[in-house]
């Protein structure tokens, strides 16, 4: 195994453009192994851009991005596949296939990545339900149960394979507040117990200041990163005014 | 990165009745499944009624491995023998303690009953019989949105219908001629073939015009614009009601069937007969390829087309067309506007504007046939 000092995830020099505007310009970082990681910013900063680059949807303008030494941005078949069997995402919307029920969007993952016999996948899967509290729904189509319920479903359908690193994409919005903190109760306990890295993108303070280790602000205006570090820090001492305001109002007033 | 897990399944020496189980290394979703068919195997063949399981050398346990270890307590459970998991890890012991083997009963979780055949028909029926009413309620108001239209022309919003009317009739003019000249060269190529034991051949002008005039032309262009348009209208709406902007406009008071439904019921009326004319006129040139290149004037051809049809025939072709258009942009419409929730939903629409759109328009023109035999058009 890798030493635990190398960053599990490293940014380099990246730039992101859509039709040839540039949205972020030249930004670096890392993220650790078992880190509990936030990309936070205003509307329409690049976040969820950022995350689709991470993940390998999206080709980059210029740098690289490296997941567990590997670079995603140019690998091909195999390698692409071996980075990819490492990560899990959940998507803004939930994205779960709606001619499957619950149960067989989570199970196809298994069904096609492990060997594991019916009853191993049909248990494993109903495992990852029940974390997130569904096992009730499992049979049901996506269609018949809420946005919230969905959601929690794709977070169970990208913890399917045991991936290394989830990469959540807004997974509090649209739950109430006590399905959102019981979700940060369950990254919390992944987190630590199974190891797994989150890079996550909220808005929800609360939830960042009970769950990131460190968080990555952008800023529109300067289209890379404002400030970094953990929450707390960011809201007493970050050297930018700006950042110190996202934080210390929204929390003030909520 | 060790990637590997060694198993040994031993029965202890004094007591058969005792399996060490130990797991070194790895147990993950790759690994697991080896452990997996072994155990199952293992317990299938005989069940110890005690199982030791030493997970002391275990260095990684994910979900995979907690199943296996879960489904182990299950299976104990059920033949009320014991199972002891020495040395696991507190990180993975935590994650274990998260679930309690009882939740996972295979029975609870028995995927519902499919229906039966009866039960299907008898559905069926129900769902049919509330289509045509949902049909009969839907062409009711259509008809009084379409009468307050006429009134006040100003209501109508002219520039969607003319929106809709470029992308449904001149967007579909190559797709019609290409169709409708492709059938009358075929259709009289293969018709040349046995009248030409008659010496009958110029006789082909004849039936290529009567029949793309009265019957072809008109429906060709119809299925064509069912399958086309139909269906854009169809998944148009239904992703707008997904959206919930079918909602959005009736909450603030504007009819939908107004807004959406009358412009593209117009714009079809009006661009169905124009298109059946290029229709009518393509297919008769189709046919007048074939007969020049058996060897038959020009004029010889254009004289037997035009002694064959008359303006009667070209009407009842083009009233037709009227209905037609009606039909496709009606069915789409109420299609879309009746798409349910669900990411296959506009899809299934969409295919059901299709199919009744064709059905309708076959039935109509069935009708139609009758009527003008009687009425001696």
């Amino acid at each position: 195994m890798n030493s635990d000092r190398t960053p599990l995830i490293s940014v380099e020099n990246f730039v992101a453009a859509y039709k040839g505007h540039v949205v972020i310009d030249n930004i670096s970082f890392d993220i650790g192994r078992g880190e509990i990681f936030v990309i936070l910013g205003g509307s329409g900063c690049g976040k969820s851009t950022l995350l689709k680059h991470m993940i390998g949807l999206y080709q980059p303008a210029r740098g690289r991005i490296f997941i567990d030494g590997q670079d995603i941005v140019s690998a091909q078949g195999k390698d692409l596949l071996g980075i990819l069997r490492k990560i899990g995402v959940m998507y803004q919307s939930g994205a779960l296939f709606g001619s499957m029920t619950i149960l067989e969007n989570v199970r196809l993952p298994l069904e096609e990545f492990t060997d594991l016999p019916y009853p191993a996948i049909e248990l494993t899967a109903m495992m990852k339900l029940k974390l997130v509290g569904l096992a009730d729904f499992a049979h049901l189509m996506p269609s018949e149960i809420s946005g919230g319920m969905q959601k929690r479903a794709a977070i169970a359908r990208a913890m399917a394979l045991d991936p290394r690193i989830l990469f959540l994409d807004e997974p509090s919005a649209g739950l109430d507040p006590i399905t959102s903190a019981e979700l940060d109760q369950l990254i919390l306990s992944l987190s630590r117990n199974l190891m797994i890295t989150f890079v996550i993108v909220t808005h929800e303070l609360p939830s960042i200041f009970s769950i990131a280790d460190r968080v990555i602000m952008l800023d529109k205006r300067i289209k890379g990163i404002a400030d970094s570090g953990p929450p707390q820090y960011l809201k007493d001492h970050s050297e930018n005014a700006w950042v110190r305001q996202f934080f210390s109002r929204e929390v003030a007033v909520p | 990165m060790p990637n590997n897990l060694t198993t040994s399944f031993q029965t202890d020496e004094r007591n058969p009745d005792i399996l060490h189980l130990k797991l070194q290394g790895r147990l993950d979703s790759i690994t697991a499944a080896q452990v997996w068919r072994d155990t199952l195997n293992f317990l299938d063949r005989r069940s110890p009624r005690e199982i030791i399981l030493d997970a002391s050398d275990t260095d990684y346990c994910d979900m995979s491995g907690i199943s296996l270890m879960l489904a182990l307590q299950r299976h104990q459970k059920q033949i009320k023998g014991s199972l002891e998991i020495r040395g696991l890890k507190l990180e993975f012991q935590k994650l274990l303690d998260m679930f309690d083997p009882a939740e996972f009963d295979p029975a609870e979780v028995l995927p519902p009953k499919r229906r039966r055949f009866p039960e299907e028909v008898g559905l069926g029926v129900v769902q049919l019989r509330e289509d045509i009413r949902e049909l009969i309620v839907f062409v009711g108001e259509l008809c009084v949105a379409l009468v307050l239209a006429f009134r006040n022309p100003g209501q109508v919003r002219w520039k969607d219908a003319f929106l809709v009317a470029e992308i449904t009739g001149v967007n579909a003019l190559p797709i019609v001629l290409l169709v409708s000249f492709l059938i009358g060269l075929i259709m009289s190529f293969q018709a040349a073939i046995p009248m030409r034991m008659f010496g009958a051949e110029i006789y082909v002008a004849d039936l290529i015009a009567l029949s793309m005039t009265r019957e072809l032309g008109p429906i060709m262009t119809a299925i064509v614009l069912a399958g086309r348009s139909a269906s854009a209208f169809a998944a148009e709406l239904g992703t707008m009601k997904v959206n919930e902007e079918i909602d959005a406009l009736s909450t603030m008071g504007l009819d939908p069937l107004r807004f959406l439904v009358v412009p593209r019921v117009i714009a079809a009326v009006v661009m169905t007969p124009l298109l059946t004319v290029f229709a009518i006129f393509l297919g008769i040139i189709g046919g007048a390829v074939v007969l020049l290149s058996l060897g038959f004037p020009l004029i010889a051809y254009v004289n037997q087309v035009l002694s064959a049809i008359t303006y009667a025939d070209f009407l009842g072709g083009i009233v037709k067309c009227f209905v037609f258009g009606v039909l496709i942009a009606g069915i789409g419409c109420l299609r879309g506007l009746q798409t349910q929730t669900g990411p296959s939903a506009v899809g299934d629409s969409t295919t059901r504007a299709v199919v009744s759109g064709i059905i309708l328009i076959v039935v109509t023109d069935g009708i139609f046939s009758v009527a003008y035999f009687y009425l001696g058009v």
